[in-house]
């Protein structure tokens, strides 16, 4: 009922692990055993130490991070997935320029089911959402010579328009949106939180940011979307799904809850059940036909 | 603040950084042992008083209360979590402070009035000279006790959990790795699939028997698995 299947990967329920969230270590990973697939932390060319701490600091709605995509580098990060027992790992890269994410894609392609190109970071110099529009279809044409399917990882900015690229360098999934560039101030000492001042909202808030990039881009191209951004319960995967989604990713629930994901899935089959569908695929964009 | 013995907060020193610490005094007043080991503990002793820190929590899950009697073990600042446990543990209470040097022993005075002391120093300018651990192991041999609570460095920490081990006694240990977010979710501080920060600091006997990096490996801030 729930098995979908996003660009020749099977997985037994839409409900993916987001980057950047328990994915740095082989054991951490392997613990969302219900998971329909695990997305790792973005991985780079070299080790980087990320910002200095704060990283994290909690809102009103939702919550705001700048880690600042520290990772030991993509030779180090193979050590730890290497023997990884899960299923369908997808691995999360960046990249400064089209060589760079060529190289990483390389080498950490073996021991992935797909490479998910982070195109969106909100708060890294040069990589992420500041990689230039159009030099992404270059780069996705790079990553594709791997084999493996690309998914392109888009924030709400520009969306329709690096989407576009992304498509014309072959990308096999949209991955919509990531965390919303964002900033808290300590009015006490009168000073963003944030080591790097700026970081990311994600959580409840950004949720309709998400599926209205979600819903502009199954209507504007005919590729799957995995869509992603404040998903808290069955009923806004369906909402995502509704809007185009063949797939979801969670992130930030998981600072609320810690294992969500057997929940979602028992909740969303009997969801399905009520309303008459037998599998989730028939509900699959079909708030874009109204 | 409501806190329990064990717990810690994320203490932000604007400019500067945010880093964990536990708590040595919990109650009305919650306050923080500080030793001077990187820029933020730096700048927390030159601080004055009236002068203001950031902070979030209390985070983690703290020590259990077990027993009737209890052993603590402690080496350096690692007495500090155990402060707020050794006051509110109403059994029979031993405890072991190990330091480098004399003048490195905290706590002390207080100690010796709530516990039955034993003093080690590394230079043997006060009480035992030699590790912590090697007058633990004296302690062993000569009394009986249902529980061994203990922080400090991780390896005399494992040499602890080994000496339970064998004589089959339970153990609390609180652990230290480099936190990011504190609240479970960046993955910065896991050890072998645990958060320090979340299902941490502290762990008994039953899950550091299988942690297999516990007195081995750490990460650094990269993720990098590195020789404790």
């Amino acid at each position: 009922m729930l098995e979908v299947e996003v660009a020749g990967i099977k997985m037994r329920n839409p409900v993916m692990l987001a980057s950047g969230i328990c994915d740095l270590t082989k054991e951490s990973m392997e613990k969302f055993s219900s998971a329909g697939a695990i997305v790792t932390k973005s991985v780079g060319i070299e080790k980087r130490a990320g910002y200095k701490n704060p990283v994290f600091c909690e809102t009103e709605c939702g919550i705001l991070n700048a880690i600042g995509l520290s990772n030991p580098g993509v030779d180090e990060y193979i050590k730890e997935i290497n023997e990884i027992k899960i299923e369908n790992l997808i691995a999360s890269i960046f990249g400064k320029d089209e060589s760079e994410f060529y190289k990483v894609a390389k080498k950490i392609s073996p021991y992935v089911k797909a490479i998910e190109m982070n195109m969106s970071c909100p708060h890294a110099k040069k990589v992420g959402m500041e990689y230039p529009s159009d030099e992404i279809n270059s780069a996705v044409e790079n990553v594709k010579k791997t084999g493996k399917p690309v998914f392109v990882k888009l924030g709400m900015e520009n969306i329709l328009r690096r989407a576009e690229n992304a498509i014309e360098g072959g990308a096999d999934a949209i991955v919509a949106i990531n965390s919303v560039k964002a900033m808290k101030i300590c009015i006490d000492f009168a000073e963003p939180i944030l080591g790097n001042k700026i970081g990311g909202y994600s959580g409840k808030g950004i949720k309709p940011i998400g599926v209205r990039c979600v819903y502009e881009i199954s209507q504007n191209f005919d590729l799957p979307v995995i869509g992603v951004g404040g998903i808290m319960n069955a009923e806004d995967v369906i909402e995502y799904m509704m809007a185009g989604a063949n797939a979801v990713q969670i992130g930030s629930l998981i600072y609320y809850e810690e294992k969500p994901f057997a929940k979602i899935c028992k909740n969303l089959e009997e969801w399905l059940d009520k309303n008459g569908y037998s599998s989730i695929n028939d509900i699959v964009g079909i708030a874009l036909k109204k | 603040m409501d806190a329990e013995p064990g717990q810690f907060i994320m203490v932000w020193i604007p400019g500067i950084d945010e880093v964990p610490m536990s708590l040595s005094y919990i109650g009305e007043k919650i306050a923080i042992t500080v030793e001077k080991v990187g820029e933020a503990t730096e700048a927390m002793h030159d601080m004055i008083e009236g002068d203001r820190i950031g902070v979030r929590g209390p985070y983690g899950n703290g020590f259990k209360i077990f027993g009737e009697k209890a052993l603590f073990v402690a080496g350096g600042t690692g007495i500090a979590p155990l402060m707020p446990l050794i006051r509110k543990y109403e059994g029979e209470k031993l405890a072991v402070i190990g330091a480098r040097t004399k003048d490195l022993l905290i706590f002390k005075d207080e100690l010796e009035k709530i516990t039955k002391l034993y003093i080690s120093t590394d230079d043997g300018s006060h009480g035992y000279k030699g590790f912590a651990t090697d007058l633990a192991e004296k302690i062993f041999e000569k009394e009986e006790f249902d529980i061994v609570y203990t922080c400090g460095p991780e390896i005399m920490m494992k040499k602890v959990l080994d000496l339970c081990l064998e004589n089959g006694i339970k153990m609390q240990a609180s652990l230290e790795r480099y936190m990011k977010c504190g609240v479970g979710i960046c993955d910065s501080c896991a050890i072998n699939g645990y958060h320090v920060c979340k299902d941490g600091p502290v762990f008994d006997d039953s899950i550091l028997a299988k942690i297999d990096d516990f007195g081995k490996w750490k990460r650094n801030e990269a993720g990098k698995k590195v020789r404790i």
